[in-house]
């Protein structure tokens, strides 16, 4: 089966995010990295197209710094990787963004299954997941916790899904798009063999042309990024002679704060 | 032309957060000098539309169709959207719950309209919708603006709104409508669901008490057929320490990854920027050290205490009270005084 995932290169975590002050967002010379919640999508993209006997794909949107995150995704063993950009795409506009996405898809031909990582942790919300499976009339399956199965010839997919309440098993006819969760595999770390690969890998860029799509006009505006307001906590270090006189001392600063 | 809040229900009964969209709802509908519209999906719906008028609706419409008593986005994405082009609202807001983020971005890409996810706080410029949210794990805030005049549809954080008081003597204006998706035409079939009783879900909870990788460090001795000790030790003390203490508070269990990822405790507790983002009331964590993408989880709870027994840990720099001590030797003395202090 083809299965086709997206990812993004995002600044490491651990870097210092800032808006400096001409209002850009900035990390300073922190590395960027494959998108966290993608590692288990990659995995996973990596494993059903090797059970299914097919390809899998990943394709990042955007400038040219997802490059980085695309060759992670060949290191750890995709079969191949797509850059889209369009130049006009504000990152923040989700309805274009799917609207590229599906039309990415549908150029794979016979693409049957789209996996996503749970969100991106730097610009977005999972929003776009949801809006490439609409754009793509498909079928759409979030937080999935494990593909239970798989039926190429009957072409169902059968998976457990995680809702607040509890546990889903649901099936549905292919195709679909997914997203997956943390805890769905154990993502494997690049191999020898697929780092030299990817050092070598020459990496397609398709535009909106190529796609045989407009960008839909604008409908969200990012106006500003700001710094968080300084958390002004003074920190108060309870002392005491034992610790059942630093619980009671914790207890009325709570009970003050009006927490309990 | 009013204001679309989509009143989240599970088996036949009101979500809690809903509340807050009704409050965040009525706040732009005021705004707007129009009314709240509370959307009600599945069993029980007429009820539950009363109990929405008493929190800020106005009028509802409902549809308790059986193919929509259990939430699945094929059906309840087709009749949003339905209604969404017949009546033309001005916003359309839910929480962003799984559910709600998946229902309001897939009937905002079926109508070609902007929206804004996880706002943590809104308002209006003229008849535009702005928002604030969290960017860059929470590092960052971004405001945004939805303008023009079609529908705009908004997501906010559970927690971020305050619900509005119940108002007992409120009525509502009830409009009922037919399922746009008949069975047949739903890809998706549910075969199971296994509920998770007392789960407390991180995301709505007023209190969470959260371990770290400290608690293997517990003196006891794990029995020789433990298998893994520390696995064991670990698991005995969010047992025997943690919940204790967050069952005196209705507290939700939470955890650094280092304790997920050691198979202390499962994934679902997860605290922090590859987990969940959490905003309480009251944070205390346990034999956490305070790394970035832990506090990328939960930097915004209102009140943090830190127990570590390193006075040096970063989590003491985000703590308004920090205790140093052992985990093992303070957090049973804490347990113990709460009890008596909340007479439980
Ligand atoms: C891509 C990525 C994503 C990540 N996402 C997350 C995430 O979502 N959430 C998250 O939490 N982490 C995340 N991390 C991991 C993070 O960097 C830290 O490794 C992790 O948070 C550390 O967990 P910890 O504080 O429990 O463990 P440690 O850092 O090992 O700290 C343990 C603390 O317990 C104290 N201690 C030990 N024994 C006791 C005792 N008996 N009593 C009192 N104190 C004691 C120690 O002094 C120490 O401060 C992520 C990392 C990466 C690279
Ligand atoms: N520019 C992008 N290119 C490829 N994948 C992306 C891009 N932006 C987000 N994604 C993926 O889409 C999923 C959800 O992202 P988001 O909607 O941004 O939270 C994650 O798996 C991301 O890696």
């Amino acid at each position: 089966m083809q299965i086709v995932t997206f990812t993004r290169s995002t600044p490491d975590t651990a870097a210092k995010v800032e808006v400096n002050s001409s209002g850009v967002v900035t990390w300073g010379d922190a590395a960027t990295v494959v998108n966290p919640w993608d590692e288990y999508s990659l995995e996973e993209a990596i494993v059903q197209a090797k059970n299914t006997g097919g390809k899998a794909t990943v394709i990042a949107i955007g400038p040219e710094m997802h490059n980085e995150a695309l060759k992670h995704s060949i290191a750890m063993g995709l079969d191949e990787a797509v850059r889209v950009q369009a130049d006009d795409l504000d990152m923040t506009d989700s309805l274009g963004w799917a609207t590229l996405a599906a039309a990415a898809v549908q150029k794979m031909g016979n693409a049957e299954l789209v996996i996503f990582g749970k969100e991106s942790i730097d610009v977005a919300t999972d929003q776009q997941v949801y809006q490439t499976a609409r754009k793509l009339g498909w079928t759409m399956l979030s937080y999935v916790s494990k593909i239970l199965a798989i039926d190429t010839a009957n072409k169902t997919i059968k998976v457990e899904k995680v809702l607040e309440q509890g546990k889903q098993i649901i099936t549905v006819k292919l195709p679909v798009v997914i997203s997956v969760m943390k805890g769905i595999n154990e993502p494997r770390y690049p191999s020898f063999i697929g780092i030299r690969k990817a050092s070598k890998a020459v990496i397609p860029v398709w535009t909106p042309g190529d796609l045989g799509v407009s960008l839909p006009g604008k409908t969200s505006e990012l106006v500003a990024y700001h710094n968080l307001p300084a958390r002004a906590v003074q920190t108060e270090i309870i002392t005491g002679e034992s610790v059942q006189e630093k619980a009671a001392k914790l207890v009325d600063k709570l009970l003050e704060e009006k927490v309990l | 032309m009013s204001v679309f809040v989509w009143v989240e229900t599970f088996e036949g009964a009101m979500n809690p957060s809903s509340r807050e969209a009704l409050a965040a709802g009525k706040t732009l509908a005021d705004g707007l000098g129009v009314g709240v519209t509370a959307l009600v999906f599945g069993g029980n719906a007429a009820a539950i539309a009363n109990e929405a008028g008493q929190y800020g609706a106005t009028t509802a419409v409902i549809c308790d169709d059986a193919t929509l008593n259990d939430f699945r986005l094929e059906p309840y994405a087709a009749l949003l959207t339905k209604l969404v082009q017949d009546h033309s609202p001005k916003v359309v807001l839910a929480v962003a719950t799984n559910r709600g983020r998946e229902l309001v971005a897939s009937s905002a890409a079926d109508t070609n309209s902007g929206m804004i996810a996880e706002a943590i706080e809104l308002g209006l410029d003229g008849e535009a919708v702005v928002a604030t949210k969290a960017a860059y794990a929470g590092k960052v805030l971004g405001k945004m603006a939805l303008r023009g005049t079609g529908t705009k549809f908004v997501t906010i954080r559970g927690r971020a709104f305050k619900p509005q008081e119940q108002n007992t003597s409120a009525s509502i204006t009830v409009t009922t409508v037919a399922a746009v998706l008949t069975e047949d035409a739903i890809a998706s079939k549910i075969e199971s669901f296994e509920q998770e009783v007392g789960k407390v879900n991180l995301s709505d909870a007023a209190i969470i008490v959260s371990g770290g990788r400290g608690i293997a460090n517990n003196p006891k001795n794990a029995p020789a057929d433990a298998g893994d000790a520390t696995i064991w030790k670990a698991k005995d003390g969010f047992a025997t320490v943690i919940t204790p203490l967050a069952e005196m508070l209705g507290a939700a269990v939470g955890a650094s990854r280092a304790a997920v990822d050691a198979g202390f405790i499962p994934y679902d507790h997860q605290v922090g920027q590859t987990g969940k983002v959490v905003n309480p009331d009251l944070y205390i964590a346990c034999a956490i050290s305070g790394a970035i993408q832990h506090q990328a989880g939960m930097r915004n709870s209102k009140l943090i205490v830190a127990i570590n027994k390193d006075g040096d840990a970063p989590i003491f720099k985000l703590a308004r009270y920090g205790v140093v001590e052992d985990v093992y030797n303070f957090v049973p003395a804490l347990t113990e005084e709460l009890k008596k202090r909340l007479g439980k």
